[in-house]
């Protein structure tokens, strides 16, 4: 579980996050929702420890991670695992050489034995074995995200961190991935934290949704009170499109 | 920004890239990569330029030399001074600045603005340390030979200037460059070879780490890159040559 205690942020005297308070449970797909510039992307950055905190805590299941020095962090940044929004592979790696690196890194145990793990790992999120000696150039986007995710769980994670997992995927293949990231959430029973702007994934995945707007936490509830919202910052954002209109209309009937 | 805080900003970096590494055997392996990256990868375009400045350096000699009042041997003499002290460590650091500066600054800042420099972080990876160590540490062991590889074709050059057009004669040029051999000249070239190695990796590794935003603003810091080591490297040529041979 993660706990954040009234967390802020500014850059230049510019508040980015004000007084923000959620609880991540383990085991479950917590969305942070909200339009662009609402501030998701520097929460999540804060999350993680990219950016340092003016104020607040963050806790890791209890460990107050955001008061921690360079040392420590490093110690639970090990149990993190996270996709990026471009999927961040290294391009001077293969597929394979990426998800064997935190491995190669971090693990006492044998290169073959690292190797099991990493092509384990890439069965996992049905990546073929011809694929494994292609460099990051060489797949498409959706591939890229999967290999990301195989790279995410290869230490066997406690939580896992997605910005924008579905940005630049057609339906399908963002159906694919948000199904992968719902089934290692069960599966390793890790908490996940995903950044969507992608109403399709909110309703699909998750478990737990955050509205974050102008900075602050605006709103909070499971998918079934999103429908039911009277927010109006709430229903102006996940109602934008008439198709979800008239998904509402049709939820309100029943 | 100020340069004081740019200052302040590469001091920790460099503090950070010499901070304990992961594991010792992937940083050594990155090492052996980055010497043949740096190393083996320079030598050509360093035989090309050395083989060219030492003929042109003897043709310049014979004729500004062309005085009955200097010795015949002043040619190969001076092709040979001018090799070490200056056109091997100087001139070829300036080039290796545009070489290996350049791809410095654009991997790192490729990886910065493409997120790969966070992924390594969020993995619990010091990046500093596993990305800019090896660069540097690989630097300072081969500039040094590759400057001596450069001394030596230089002088090659000459001779082969020497050879195909005639201006001075071989005996004299392989007596001119046997001539009164100061030993401490290559200590000299080997000391600001490794201080311009330090340089270029260095402040083009902080230039491709300070990049934000783009494919322009990774181009905007490999020209600050080449051009910053440039300027430091003739400051530094200056300062070493008044500390180590005039003081």
């Amino acid at each position: 579980m993660i706990e954040i205690k009234g967390i802020s942020k500014s850059f230049e005297n510019k508040d980015v996050l004000t007084n923000i308070d959620l609880n991540l449970e383990r085991g479950k797909v917590n969305m942070i929702i909200g339009k662009s510039g609402a501030g998701k992307s520097v929460l999540l950055k804060c999350l993680v420890g990219l950016f340092d905190i003016d104020s607040g805590h963050i806790l890791y299941d209890g460990r107050p991670f955001s008061d921690m020095g360079y040392q420590k962090k490093k110690e639970i940044r090990k149990e993190i695992g996270m996709l990026f929004q471009g999927s961040a592979l290294f391009d001077s790696k293969t597929v394979l050489e990426n998800v064997m690196f935190p491995l190669t890194i971090f693990s006492e145990k044998s290169q073959e034995e690292i190797k099991e793990r990493a092509l384990f790992c890439l069965r996992r999120v049905k990546i073929e074995e011809q694929a494994n000696n292609l460099f990051p150039a060489e797949i498409s986007g959706g591939m890229k995200k999967r290999v990301a995710i195989a790279r995410a769980i290869a230490l066997q994670p406690r939580y896992l961190f997605c910005d924008e997992p579905n940005s630049g995927l057609d339906p399908q293949t963002s159906i694919v991935i948000d199904n992968l990231i719902k089934e290692i959430t069960l599966e390793f029973d890790i908490t996940t934290v995903v950044i969507s702007h992608d109403m399709n994934s909110v309703m699909e995945i998750s478990d737990f949704i955050s509205f974050i707007h102008q900075g602050q936490k605006w709103w909070e509830g499971s998918r079934d009170d999103i429908l039911t919202s009277e927010n109006k910052e709430v229903v102006d954002f996940v109602y934008a499109s008439n198709f979800m209109k008239a998904v509402r209309e049709s939820f309100k009937k029943k | 920004m100020s340069i004081f805080s740019h200052l302040g900003k590469y001091y920790i970096l460099m503090a950070q890239a010499f901070a304990k590494p992961d594991k010792f055997k992937v940083v050594w392996k990155r090492v052996i990569d980055e010497m043949e990256a740096i190393g083996v990868g320079s030598i050509p375009i360093v035989a090309i330029l050395s083989i060219f400045m030492g003929a042109v350096t003897l043709l310049q000699m014979a004729y500004n030399f062309s005085s009955p009042l200097v010795p015949d041997y002043t040619e190969g003499l001076a092709t040979r001074d001018t090799m070490i002290l200056e056109f091997a460590p100087t001139i070829i650091s300036l080039i290796l600045a545009g070489k290996v500066g350049s791809s410095i600054a654009g991997n790192l800042g490729t990886m910065k603005v493409t997120e790969q420099i966070d992924a390594l972080e969020i993995m619990g990876v010091n990046p500093q340390s596993y990305l800019i160590m090896p660069k540097m540490v690989a630097a300072l062991c081969v500039f040094p030979f590759i400057v001596i590889v450069s001394i030596f074709l230089g002088t090659m050059g000459g001779y082969l200037a020497s050879l195909l057009t005639g201006v001075v004669s071989i005996d004299k040029y392989v007596y001119g460059i046997r001539y009164d051999f100061e030993p401490f000249y290559i200590t000299y070239a080997l000391v600001k070879a490794e201080f311009f190695a330090m340089i270029i990796t260095s402040v083009s590794a902080y230039q491709g780490f300070i990049t934000s935003g783009g494919p322009k603003e990774v181009g905007d810091s490999i020209t600050r890159a080449v051009v910053y080591s440039c300027i430091i490297i003739l400051l530094f040529d200056l300062i070493l040559t008044q500390l180590l041979l005039t003081a």
